[in-house]
């Protein structure tokens, strides 16, 4: 038999019961539905998760800190290196060499400090950050009001929104143009011969050491900066997923560097060899397809690096296991379907044991029989499909209003946690089939096996 | 084709057909040896359980014989897979029955049309056959309407057109007539006759009627318990005018 003919006798052979088998179709639909409600839950997360990333602008970004400092990421990679007192240290000389290297186009401190903004007589707390000129590139900064800064040392500001609230509660944007003054810890190195009576400690330990360079020490100053405000900015940089980010004062990265501010690391650098080191360096890559290779280079130079190469590997991991628990549960309902399938058609078979056996007299072979069945399987299997992907996506509109409704109740912006990519419609209409046609073996087999002479008695 | 001249449409010789049931075993059909001749009308008479349906079934390649064997055309349907079975019953074989065993839910026309779909028939094609066929029949018309509605004699001619759309050389007619008031059944059995003798198609018709037998059938054979018990060549056509005269019966 041809295969329209096929799917032609197949489709009027399900109309003939139409309660039963629309029941069975519905029931194969609820199971394609929770699949793909589950799976796309599972994308939705996933796509969700890497937006983050993404956001964060880190992709094209290795952060590199000495291992003489507090652990890094890689716990394992820690555990090899037993002496890291050896380690190389982060000054401006490491900046200098990372600066040469190959695909690299900026390499830049994260400077993250407390500071006081004065503003009409108030004065107000909050943590100032330096950005590099290629932040004016991430999203945050496409929907700021005012401009970015002119220069990477202007004596500019932006502002968190929040914090521009917070100078002038009734019109923020008012705030653009006019002038502030930054309050800062400037960063005062001692000088080396510098009168040991202001220095006690220092001095003591001095005494009873052969070395006189190993006099190292620094004041904090209290210093004030004029800055204007160029621009108010509604959300954290990147995604609010870097050191940087995590601020409400956004200075330029070179003014920063040029305030000599005095930062939350000094205190440790100053007990280590002394001199200039960062906490953190970001090596930003022309490409993030080389970020690997850079990383590797700074690795040899002997540096701890991490990049979102690192956390991706294992949010993939975490996500392929996610999916294959949401598969599994998705398929459970599918799989109660398919007993339905196979008890629909064993029940048509046994109602249409005369039709069967007139087919085989008129012609029709086993294997005809057997398609037939086998077809009518796996049109069930396709319509479920389609309705259980309408079903399935009702859900993920609900599912999406719901956590819409819920993030918006709690101030924040709606992100879409269900996501129906295409690939998932057609695999899961083919699963639909495929399940189907799998539940059709044992009926089908059933079928071509009957005797047309016992199905033609008359009775 | 040459062969098609010499052999004899049907042949079987000593078969035999045997059910178990219980502790013991049903001799349905139980030695039979017969030839039958291209365009032949023949008649197989008997009471009920007499073994004549199962010997149409061992012909029609429905059933397997359990010795013996059934040729077709030269053809030992012995030593057929199901699948040249299953060719062979829809492209040499055309069934008719006494329920008539057309599928309730299709209309007259899809019911003649589905051994074509077996056959793989062209679309077109197709549809050409089914108005041939019903008109050879005598129904021209009322084709979208279900077996159910119409009268007992319009379905067995619904089915007599649905033996006959892919062109058999044999039909097998299993109590045509046993649903048939006696009119009914004499006008079935004409149009049988008739369409034997235009296409040349050779019939074997099971009944228990012996009077529509005698008048229809060139030959009549009786069995009884799996056994031809005589068998007459006889001339029906002779009051129609057709060929053979005179009166043989032979005792087995």
């Amino acid at each position: 038999m041809k295969g329209y003919d096929l799917f032609e006798l197949a489709v009027r052979n399900l109309r003939q019961s139409k309660l039963r088998n629309g029941l069975t179709t519905v029931g194969i639909s609820v199971g394609v539905a929770s699949l793909v409600a589950m799976l796309s839950l599972g994308v939705g997360l996933q796509q969700l998760a890497t937006k983050r990333l993404a956001g964060s602008g880190m992709f094209d970004t290795v952060f590199v800190t000495s291992k003489q400092d507090f652990r890094g990421f890689d716990r394992e990679e820690d555990q090899k290196d037993q002496h890291p007192e050896n380690a190389p240290l982060l000054d401006e000389a490491a900046r200098q060499k990372m600066e040469k290297l190959q695909y690299v186009t900026e390499v830049e401190p994260e400077i993250r400090v407390m500071g006081q903004i004065v503003y009409s007589g108030q004065t107000h707390f909050g943590f100032v950050t330096g950005l590099p000129m290629s932040a004016r590139e991430n999203e945050a900064f496409d929907s700021m009001q005012g401009s970015f800064f002119s220069r990477s040392d202007a004596d500019e500001v932006i502002l968190l929104n929040d914090f521009a609230r917070e100078l002038e509660p009734k019109d923020p944007k008012s705030l653009i143009g006019k002038e502030v003054t930054l309050r800062y810890g400037e960063h005062q190195p001692l000088a080396a011969d510098a009168d040991s009576s202001g220095t006690p400690e220092v001095a003591a330990e001095q005494s009873s050491s052969s070395s006189t360079n190993d006099d190292y020490g620094f004041s904090v100053v209290r210093k004030t900066q004029p800055l204007k405000v160029v621009g108010i900015v509604d959300e954290e940089p990147y995604g609010g997923m870097r050191t940087v980010s995590r601020g409400r004062i956004f200075l330029p990265v070179d003014l920063t560097e040029k305030l000599n501010m005095a930062q939350f690391g000094d205190m440790r650098s100053s007990l280590g060899s002394g001199g200039k080191t960062f906490m953190t360096l970001t090596v930003r890559v022309k490409d993030p397809a080389k970020v690997a290779q850079v990383q590797d280079a700074i690795k040899n130079m002997g540096f701890r690096t991490f990049s979102v190469l690192d956390a991706t590997k294992s949010l993939r991991r975490f996500f392929t296991v996610l999916d294959l628990f949401l598969g599994i549960f998705g398929s459970l309902a599918l799989a109660v379907a398919t007993l339905a399938i196979i008890n629909t058609l064993v029940m048509a078979v046994l109602e249409r044991r005369r039709e069967i056996g007139i087919m085989k007299a008129i012609g029709a072979s086993d294997s005809d029989v057997k398609r037939l069945f086998f077809a009518e399987a796996g049109a069930m299997g396709f319509f479920g499909g389609i309705l259980g992907i309408g079903i399935g996506f009702a859900i993920g509109k609900a599912i999406n209003l719901g956590t819409g409704i819920y993030l918006h109740n709690h101030q924040l912006p709606a992100e879409a946690v269900w996501i129906l990519p295409s690939w998932l419609i057609g695999a899961a209409i083919g699963f639909s089939i495929f399940v189907s046609l799998i539940a059709g073996l044992y009926p089908a087999s059933r079928a071509a096996r009957l005797d047309p002479v016992q199905t033609l008695k008359y009775e | 084709m040459n062969s098609s001249t010499s052999t004899p449409a049907i042949e079987t010789g000593d078969v035999c057909r045997y059910y178990p049931m219980g502790a013991g075993l049903i001799r349905a059909v139980d030695g039979i040896s017969l030839t039958i001749a291209r365009g032949e009308f023949v008649a197989l008479l008997g009471q009920s359980g007499s073994g004549k349906s199962t010997l149409l079934n061992l012909l029609a390649g429905l059933d397997h014989a359990t010795s013996g064997f059934v040729r077709v055309q030269g053809r030992d349907l012995a030593t057929m897979s199901s699948q040249e079975l299953a060719a062979y019953r829809r492209n040499d074989v055309g069934m008719v029955f006494q329920a008539f065993h057309l599928i309730p839910n299709m209309t007259i026309t899809e019911n003649v049309e589905l051994p074509m779909r077996f056959a793989e028939v062209d679309r077109a094609e197709r549809a050409k056959r089914v108005r041939e066929s019903l008109e050879r029949v005598g129904l021209g018309n009322r084709l979208e309407h279900r077996p159910a509605e119409l009268s007992g004699g319009e379905q067995q001619r619904v089915s007599l057109a649905r033996a006959l759309v892919n062109r058999p050389s044999l039909l097998l007619a299993d109590e045509p007539t046993g649903n048939l008031d006696s009119r009914t059944g004499e006008d079935i059995l004409n149009l049988i006759r008739d369409l034997s003798l235009s296409l040349g198609m050779t019939v074997v018709m099971v009944t228990h009627e012996r009077a529509l037998a005698e008048r229809f059938a060139r030959r009549l054979i009786f069995l009884a318990d799996g056994k031809v018990i005589s068998s007459s060549r006889q001339g029906p056509a002779a009051r129609s005018g057709f060929g053979l005269a005179g009166e043989e019966e032979v005792r087995v």
